[in-house]
Order: structure tokens, then sequence, then C-alpha cells
């Protein structure tokens, strides 16, 4: 084996011989990108169970929609509350909670575009609005809970003739059970990991802060951490797709 | 938002570059874009009387497309090393085979369920 001294040759004898890094990324941005890719196998684990289940469930085919144990439910007539307001909105929440974490993302890689420009100040900006996107999404997220879980003023009268209200996991108002069930289990995993980035992009805005990065040379770190944030915003677009629109 | 250049202190650091952020607006402004028109087929595909499976092909397809402009552009995966893009892309394309095998899958089994014991 040929081995090569310089760490700038880029010739595949010494490329993976040991002492360079072979994919031109550093230790812990790679590390990153494997532990985002084992992440994404595990929600797609659960959006793939909920196309499954979804798709063996029989659909609504009449006129007038209304909610039933039997088939599954139309998104866009189960989340229809928007807050502060008393009308039918169909997807408006949600679309703003989309547009929230999209913008979330772009400070953050405007975040990244300063660190790169070694930018102390305008680093600390971007965080902040990142940081401040991540908790107004959080706090959308846990008002839908709190609508789903509270449920219509009519609630659903059971074949048994007992009425529902709402939805948690032992009985579900808008459908069949599994729906709660799944739009607990994934919306709350996404959320926890919306709750876990914004806890990583406080502690690394605390660094930034303080002059760690800069005493550093880089903000590597940022770039990192930017990279699970937008990794929570990408798992939002498909779980947005394949829950409320499909 | 900062469109250009802004002002920082550079009296003890040294010169700080005017920022290049052009191309992060431009990728945002089409992540809009696409996700604007999934709002507007959601709320016409009833009016409009749009077949179910062609409206289901057309979210996964945008949904891709806005996959791929998040982890190209803001991921920056598209200047990184072909090794490392085909080590992400590969397996990601292997999954998004296993969610259409397992819809097929689960339009089989409500047939079965549903529609052969009548």
């Amino acid at each position: 084996m040929g081995h090569s001294i310089s760490a700038n040759v880029d010739d595949s004898k010494s490329l993976w011989g040991g002492g360079v890094e072979p994919l031109k990324v550093s230790y812990g941005k790679l590390m990153m990108w494997f532990f985002l890719l084992s992440d994404a196998i595990t929600f797609s684990g659960l959006l793939i169970v909920y196309g499954f289940i979804r798709f063996s469930h029989p659909v609504f085919l009449g006129k007038e929609f209304v909610t039933s144990q039997h088939y599954w439910p139309i998104p866009d007539h189960v989340f229809t509350h928007i807050p502060f307001a008393h009308i039918n909105a169909p997807l408006v929440f949600v679309g703003i909670m989309t547009f929230i974490l999209i913008m979330s993302s772009v400070t953050m890689v405007l975040a990244v575009e300063a660190g790169h420009r070694m930018d102390k100040k305008a680093v600390e900006k971007w965080m902040l609005w990142t940081i401040f996107g991540g908790f107004c999404f959080l706090g959308s997220q846990a008002w839908e809970w709190s609508i789903f879980i509270g449920g219509s003023h009519n609630g659903l009268k059971l074949d048994d003739g007992s009425i529902i209200h709402g939805a948690s996991l032992i009985h579900n108002e808008y459908g069949p059970q599994l729906f709660a069930d799944l739009f607990f289990f994934i919306t709350g995993f996404h959320g926890t990991h919306v709750l876990s980035g914004v806890i990583l992009n406080i502690i690394i805005f605390y660094n930034v802060v303080m002059g760690v990065y800069e005493k550093r040379g880089h903000y590597e770190m940022v770039e990192k951490v930017g990279l699970y944030w937008h990794f929570v915003d990408l798992v939002w677009v498909f779980v947005f797709t394949f829950f409320y629109l499909v | 938002m900062a469109h250009g250049h802004q002002s920082s202190n550079t009296i003890s650091q040294g010169e700080i570059p005017a920022p290049q952020t052009k191309w992060i607006w431009n990728t945002f402004w089409i992540l809009l874009g696409i996700t604007s028109f999934e709002f507007l087929i959601a709320f016409t595909k009833g009016p409009l009387h749009l077949n179910h499976y062609l409206v289901v092909f057309v979210f996964v397809v945008l949904t891709l497309v806005k996959a791929f402009y998040i982890v190209a552009d803001f991921m920056h995966l598209k200047h990184e090393v072909k090794a490392l893009v085909m080590s992400i892309v590969l397996p990601i394309a292997f999954i998004a085979w296993f969610i259409l095998a397992m819809l097929i899958e689960g339009t089989f089994v409500h047939h079965s369920v549903y529609e052969l014991f009548k």
C-alpha cells in the first residue's frame, strides 16, 4: 500500500489509507449525515406504516363528509381550526406551521452562511430567529394537539349509542382509532425532534455568543446543528404531505 | 431580514465579507411556490373533480422536489464529494421504493378484506 504523507493527494491508493478525509468532510459532519440517514429510516418506517394502514381502510365515497369509525377521515374536514377565530379554515393552520418551519430553515442557512464569513453578530441574529421559529412551531403543534384532543361540540355517536368527544389513544371521534394513534405518534415523534433541535440550537447559540467558534476559527458546529435542523424541516414536509394532503 | 450588505463589527476583527444570500432566498421562493401550489391543488381537487390517484401522485412528486431542494441546497449536499452524495441518496432511493411497495400492498389488503368477501 503506497502511503502518501501529504494530506491533499487525491489518488485512490492513499485516499482510504488513513490520515485524510476520504469524503472531504470532517468526522463530525460525516457522522451527523449518517445519523440523519438512520433517523430518516426511522421516520420512513412510521410513514410507511401510515401509508399501509391508511390505504387498507375504506375511503369515504359519499357527498357530505361526516366522521365515522368505519372509513378513513378526510384531513381537510378534521383539521379546520385556527386560533382566535371560529371559522372553518381547512388546513390553514398546518400551512402556517409549514411556513414557520421553512422560514426557520432559511434563517438557519443564513446563520451558516454568516458563519462561513466569520460574522459573529449575524450568526447570533439568525440563530435567534431560528430558535424563535422553532418555539413557534412547537407552540403551534401543542395547540393543534389540544384542539384534536378536545374534539368538536357534537362529538361522535358510536355504534353502541355512547357519544365520544375528541381523540386520544383509546377513542377517536374523527375516524378509526388508528388514525388518532398514528397522528399522535408521528407528529409527537417529529415534535420531539423539533424540541431537541431547539435545545441544541440554544446550546450552540450560547457557544457562539461566548466566542467559542470565533476562537476555534470556524463555525462548523453551526453547520452541523444546521443539518439536523434542516432534517427536522424535511421530515415535516413529508409528514405534512402524507398526513394532511394525501 | 437582510437583503444585501449589512453593517457588522469590523473594527477589531478585520474585514468581514458581504453576505452572499441570493441563492438562499431563491430556494426559499421555490419551496414556497411549490407548497402554495400543493395547497391550491388540495383546495380545488374537490370542485374540479380531479382523479384521486393523480392528485396523490402530484403531491408525492412535489414533495420529492422540495426534499431535493432542502437536501441539495440548504444542507449543501450537492456541493459535496460524489461518494458522500451517493451514500445518502441511494439508501433514500431504496426507502422510496419501500414506501411505494407498501402503499401498493396496503391497497391489496384493502381489496382482500373489503372487496373480496362482499
